[in-house]
């Protein structure tokens, strides 16, 4: 099942990071998992959280630059080669990932990673064939 | 109309001469007389008037009439250093209200219209000098002035306004407050803009155009001559109509001040044929322009002014690369994703000029994935490198994050100049 994670495009410039997750915060909404890519002149932030409609609403409204895309949640095995395992069975199956990150939480001693693929719903089918645990929406939003 | 303007103007040159000490200075010093005017022609003999001898006759002594003759003063916004004062008598504020008219009635404003007014008001000529020419047309004028942008939406929503008068980089920060306001500009009554007081791409124009679902005219003035009204497009737009019973075009080379043919591009000067109060023989405008003699479809005979690409003195040289923000503009208008607010900042670093685009990213401009972010910034700096012939840094930044303005924008900051005065 994918998830929704939300992407800032964010300026450097100080401040930024401090407002989204104060304006975030405000709210209520709690954050899962996060990354952030940067250059000299700007970054993107990645988010997992547990209400991403409403987060996406409110960072627009306050007209933060924001979009949101479909990613997939994995359960990796928490043992040295247990990610690598995963990344085998999608580059058989000739699929590019775009970014990964990992979650901060766990989820019945597996680690959690976020993975951006072209085809987030062929590499859920090819990962559970394969018996890699993908998780529900709700079960991410709830961790 | 060349019968008409050489009347005017050898009555124009005997009565500066006679009125204005000024005049009298600069033409004894060149060694011309008024009645050296025979022809249209003869006019080139004459010096120019330049805006720096209207700052040093600051405030009044370029005036040609006494000031009890003089029942309005204006500035001049001072973009480029200190304002320069204008006044008119009464005869001056008819004849510029008419001269309006003219322009909007080009536009196709009619007396049916209700015009909301987004100029400020006050000492810059473009909030009263339309005020006055629209309510000579017969619409309803909505004064509304600069700024306060989300009731001036409300308002338009309210009084069902039909035109929409203001700088050009206004009206598309009022398209996007209105958008953000959830307005849908397609049901507004809205249907014309008049748009002027600082050089504008056709670029811009369709983003207006396609914002505000409206036909977006141009037309051009300057405080020193008259103010809004010196021309104006009509129906079929793309150049604009000069009202050249009043005011004399010709375009000359702007730096060797040699006069161009028509349809030549280059500085443009007037001459005020019929003013009292402030009347200038040859001012330089700095706007570039050429001038068409050509027919117009429309079957006005006027003589008719490109639109101003750039002005003679924002021309950037960067590493000894003429670049006009124009040029800047309709790039960057041109690219989806980006725009249309955007800063050019130019700099020198050890002995080399850097030129950097700050544009902001559309709303629509991110989708969150870093390649699309990478291969926009690169589009829009090769896009850049192709129109200019030199390579600038881009610098994407976020939506609405740039300064809006109410009234002139101010696109380039040039950190190489000392003052901002040239």
């Amino acid at each position: 099942m994918k998830v929704r994670q939300i992407s800032i495009f964010l300026e450097n410039k100080s401040g930024r990071l401090a407002a989204v997750t104060r304006l975030l915060g405000e709210n209520d909404i709690n954050i899962r998992a996060l990354s952030i890519a940067d250059t000299t002149d700007f970054g993107i932030l990645r988010l997992i959280v547990n209400e991403p409609e409403k987060a996406y609403d409110i960072l627009k409204r306050e007209g933060f630059t924001v979009s949101v895309t479909d990613v997939i949640a994995v359960a990796v095995h928490d043992r040295p080669g247990g990610l690598a395992e995963v990344l085998a069975i999608l580059e058989d199956a000739g699929m590019n990932i775009e970014y990964l990150y990992a979650f901060t939480g766990k989820s019945a001693g597996d680690a959690l990673v976020i993975f951006r693929v072209e085809d987030p719903d062929e590499a859920i089918g090819v990962l559970t064939r394969n018996g890699v645990r993908v998780l529900a929406n709700g079960e991410v939003r709830g961790i | 109309m060349r019968a008409l303007q050489l009347t005017r103007l050898q009555a124009l040159v005997e009565r500066v001469y006679r009125m204005s000490p000024f005049y009298r200075k600069l033409w004894d010093e060149a060694g011309v007389k008024p009645e050296q005017v025979k022809t249209l022609d003869d006019i080139r003999r004459f010096p120019f008037t330049t805006k720096d001898m209207l700052r040093q006759n600051y405030p009044y002594g370029m005036f040609a009439v006494p000031l009890s003759k003089i029942v309005r003063l204006h500035a001049s916004s001072g973009t480029m250093g200190q304002s320069t004062v204008v006044g008119y008598t009464r005869r001056d504020l008819r004849i510029w209200a008419d001269m309006v008219a003219r322009v909007a009635v080009q536009a196709g404003v009619t007396r049916r219209d209700i015009a909301q007014i987004s100029f400020g008001y006050g000492l810059f000529t473009g909030g009263f000098g339309l005020h006055y020419g629209l309510e000579r047309v017969g619409a309803t004028v909505l004064p509304v002035s600069s700024g306060n942008t989300q009731r001036q939406i409300q308002l338009m929503q309210d009084f069902g306004t039909t035109v929409l008068v203001g700088t050009p980089s206004y009206a598309l920060h009022m398209a996007e407050v209105a958008e953000e306001m959830g307005v849908d500009t397609s049901k507004l009554k809205l249907r014309l803009g008049l748009f002027g007081a600082e050089p504008w791409t056709e670029e811009m124009r369709s983003e207006i155009e396609k914002r505000w679902h409206i036909k977006a005219t141009d037309n051009y003035g300057l405080s020193e001559i008259m103010g809004p009204g010196v021309a104006g497009e009509c129906e079929y737009g793309g150049k604009m109509h000069i009202s050249e019973d009043h005011f004399f075009p010709e375009v000359i080379d702007p730096k060797t001040g040699e006069s161009l043919p028509p349809g030549e591009e280059g500085e443009l000067v007037f001459t005020t044929l019929t003013k009292e109060g402030i009347p200038l023989v040859r001012y330089r405008t700095r706007d570039i322009s050429s001038l068409d003699y050509s027919p117009c479809p429309c079957g006005r005979t006027t003589v008719r002014m490109k639109k101003v690409t750039g002005r003679s003195d924002d021309m950037l040289i960067i590493r000894g690369v003429n670049v006009f923000p124009s040029q800047i503009e309709a790039v960057l208008m041109s690219i989806d994703g980006v725009g249309p607010q955007y800063q050019i900042i130019v700099d020198r670093k050890g002995f080399m000029d850097d030129i950097e685009v700050v544009v902001e990213l559309s709303k629509e401009g991110f989708t969150g994935s870093w390649r699309d972010l990478e291969a926009l910034e690169n589009k829009v700096r090769e896009r850049l490198e192709n129109a200019l012939s030199l390579r600038p840094r881009v610098k994407l930044v976020e939506y609405m994050s740039l300064e809006r303005s109410m009234g002139k924008a101010k696109r380039v900051i040039d950190k190489r100049r000392k003052t901002t005065d040239n």
